[in-house]
């Protein structure tokens, strides 16, 4: 263990909190995506507020309640709502209404993958549509936890109760499932395609090595994992859920397999969301008591980009080049900062 | 912490195939109270009214990982929690319909288990529904109809109008036979005042010091059972034992309920301990688990409710002056080690 400073109060760190734009969007953010170079921050209800690095905001009304899922591919943006409606809304600001519930039921899940299909949930059963406009459905055996894409190929990890079921929704092939019991939630394949994980509503993650379903038990957070982000070339996976951000090594082909996790920027309190620089070994990190931090994944350095104010630090996401980051909170503030 | 009055009430409302539940829900959501309700229902159509938070739900019951079998969760209650808090200040408390055939347990635990239901939102109350006319029968043969009795904070003893006096003594004898801590409303279509089913919060709690005087008020169609009060250190209630005649005490063969009282302040570095390790091993056994309690050198009352293996408890209030500094405990549950629970709890009074 380093020796502990005393002298060296956490205020001293490198501070670039006053190059960030304020956005005072007055509605809480569930998250944040960019589609060029203006930030969508989609609302926890109603509507997705559209930010220019200038401080220009533009709100577009989306939903007649909770938007309770969002996903982008950097061309559009796709919303799931309580009002059981799928909208899709362009770089533009346009929305469309991509699927509409026939029960009526919470959209509770959307993936987008890179030939334009689009995937979601309501209740036990999953929809793809491809760009034709074909759509198919599968039924889980219990409520879908998360949706995710493979990078390659068109397969859809869905995770559910006691395990994820794999779904080729093109091939005639019974889908492969991945047993693991208790609830399994957000899904996500590494970047090479090697492993799938899952954050569980225990306080842990699984993961399985998609050569031999070989599991992988990540445990020991003191909290549920809410987000998790891979590092640049899928080095590493940074999850939230601990008072630092945990990031498992990815790099081996055994994956975190008997290997200990990096932790990194600890606080005095709960890490809820991470989201990883899309080209440098960098994240950036919010907290439970609003603080943001940018910090280097090789040595744990930080810089200050928000000070602990306000309330959780429920959004945060970088433009596809790297330069502009943007972050927004449970009481509706929000903020840019270009690199 | 969040404090508990800015946690969002829920209200579990339960009880067997027929009782009347969808009758009472409907008087919930059409009554001009002046309050909005999210309601999770487990059947979408039978709720006559339109309403943006009427939720439908699948009932998935979810193991814990934890190794322990009675630890079960509500799945998708845990995902409607999630959605519905994105809409706080939408609405001012949340009411949870069962199924007929259901076990309380599993929603009730979800509001112990999963920590972020915890930190926005509090079991306010377990509202059971009874048919007046078959609850004697379905006590027989239906054991999850049992569970639900045993769990109630507050029983709505329904369609007393189908039934005789003698019959609704019977019934009722029944009920407190299992659940004497229960507050019961004999109603006909669910006439019951919605302040007395909803949004009950600690004063169902103060109910477990007060069992006495509602007996006492109950007069003498109101049956209870008697072998509660045996050890009890307080021997007012005596006084009306005896002064009913025709009183039906009714032990029913594997639902018992214990009462535990004190005078003196009790030892938290002992109770706390003695209580966690109680539910921890006879948990299995444990329904339901309440109490109000006055520690030594504390100020403040502690309040604790327990579900299963699980407990949530916290400081409540001062105790208020001339209030009598009373701790009371009431386990409800099957084949209860009533000895054990008894010579446990005497040895966390301070002596």
């Amino acid at each position: 263990m380093k020796e502990f400073d005393p002298g060296e109060a956490p205020s001293s760190i490198v501070s670039i909190t006053d190059r960030v734009k304020q956005l005072p969007l007055g509605a809480a953010v569930g998250s944040v995506h960019f589609l060029g170079d203006r930030a969508f921050f989609v609302g926890a209800e109603e509507s997705v507020a559209i930010a220019t690095l200038e401080g220009e905001i533009t709100r577009t009304e989306t939903h007649f309640g909770a938007i309770l899922c969002a996903a982008s591919d950097g061309k559009r943006l796709v919303t799931g709502g309580d009002d059981g409606k799928l909208i899709a809304i362009d770089a533009k600001g346009e929305t469309t209404t991509i699927a509409t519930d026939a029960k009526r039921r919470w959209i509770d899940n959307v993936a987008l993958h890179g030939d334009g299909t689009v995937a979601w949930s309501a209740g036990k059963t999953a929809f793809v549509r491809n760009p034709k406009g074909e759509e198919k459905t599968f039924e889980v055996p219990s409520t879908v936890g998360g949706l995710a894409f493979a990078p390659k190929g068109l397969r859809l990890a869905i995770a559910h109760y006691n395990g994820v079921t794999l779904w080729f929704p093109n091939m005639a092939a019974n889908p492969e499932f991945l047993e693991w019991a208790g609830s399994h939630l957000a899904v996500s394949f590494s970047p090479d395609n090697k492993f799938l994980v899952t954050a569980m509503h225990e306080a842990a993650m699984h993961g399985w090595r998609l050569a031999d379903n070989r599991h992988m038990r990540m445990s020991g957070y003191p909290g549920r994992v809410r987000s998790m982000s891979w590092s640049v070339g899928g080095k590493g996976l940074a999850t939230s859920g601990a008072d630092t951000v945990i990031v498992w090594p990815f790099t081996s082909k055994d994956g975190p397999m008997g290997k200990e996790p990096a932790m990194l920027a600890p606080m005095p309190a709960r890490v809820a969301v991470v989201a990883c620089h899309p080209k440098n070994d960098i994240m950036a990190v919010g907290y439970a008591d609003g603080t943001v931090l940018m910090v280097r994944l090789e040595d744990g350095a930080e810089i200050l980009v928000r000070r602990n104010t306000g309330t959780t630090v429920s959004a945060l996401g970088w433009n596809a080049k790297g330069t502009l980051l943007a972050f927004g909170t449970e009481d509706g503030d929000a903020g840019i900062l270009e690199m | 912490m969040a404090e508990a009055s800015q946690k969002i009430p829920v209200t579990v409302l339960t009880g067997y195939l027929g009782a009347g539940k969808t009758t009472l829900l409907n008087r919930i959501l059409s009554e001009n109270h002046g309050k909005k309700y999210a309601v999770i229902v487990n059947e979408f159509g039978e709720i006559g009214i339109d309403n943006d938070l009427i939720i439908g739900a699948d009932e998935e019951v979810f193991e814990m990982n934890n190794g322990c079998v009675c630890c079960t969760v509500r799945g998708d209650l845990v995902r409607i929690m999630d959605g519905l808090m994105k809409r706080k200040g939408k609405f001012d408390a949340i009411i949870v319909e069962t199924t007929g055939l259901a076990d309380p347990a599993p929603v009730a635990q979800t509001f112990f288990v999963d920590e972020d239901v915890q930190k926005n939102a509090r079991l306010d109350a377990v509202v059971t529904v009874a048919d007046a006319k078959w609850l004697s029968d379905r006590l027989k043969d239906a054991p999850e109809a049992k569970n639900q009795i045993a769990f109630a904070d507050v029983i709505v003893l329904n369609k007393t109008d189908l039934v005789s006096k003698p019959e609704l003594a019977e019934v009722e004898a029944r009920i407190r036979g299992i659940n004497p801590y229960a507050k019961l409303h004999r109603t006909e279509r669910c006439q019951v005042g919605l302040t007395d089913v909803l949004e009950r919060g600690a004063f169902d709690l103060d109910r477990i010091l007060e069992i006495e005087p509602d007996f006492l008020e109950a007069g003498d169609d109101h049956d209870h059972d008697h072998h509660h009060h045996d050890h009890d250190h307080d021997h007012h209630h005596h006084d009306h034992d005896h002064g009913h005649g025709g009183l039906k005490h009714y032990h029913d063969e594997d639902m018992q309920s214990l009462s535990l009282r004190s005078e003196k302040p009790l030892d938290p570095t002992k109770f706390m301990p003695w209580l966690q390790n109680l539910v921890a091993t006879e948990g299995q056994k444990i329904l339901r688990s309440k109490g109000i309690l006055a520690f030594t050198g504390d100020d403040d009352r502690y309040v604790f409710q327990g579900v299963h293996m699980m407990l949530e408890g916290d400081h409540q209030r001062k105790w208020k002056d001339g209030e009598k500094r009373e701790s009371r405990v009431v386990f409800i549950g099957r084949e209860l080690p009533e000895q054990a629970i008894r010579d446990g709890f005497e040895q966390c009074i301070t002596t």
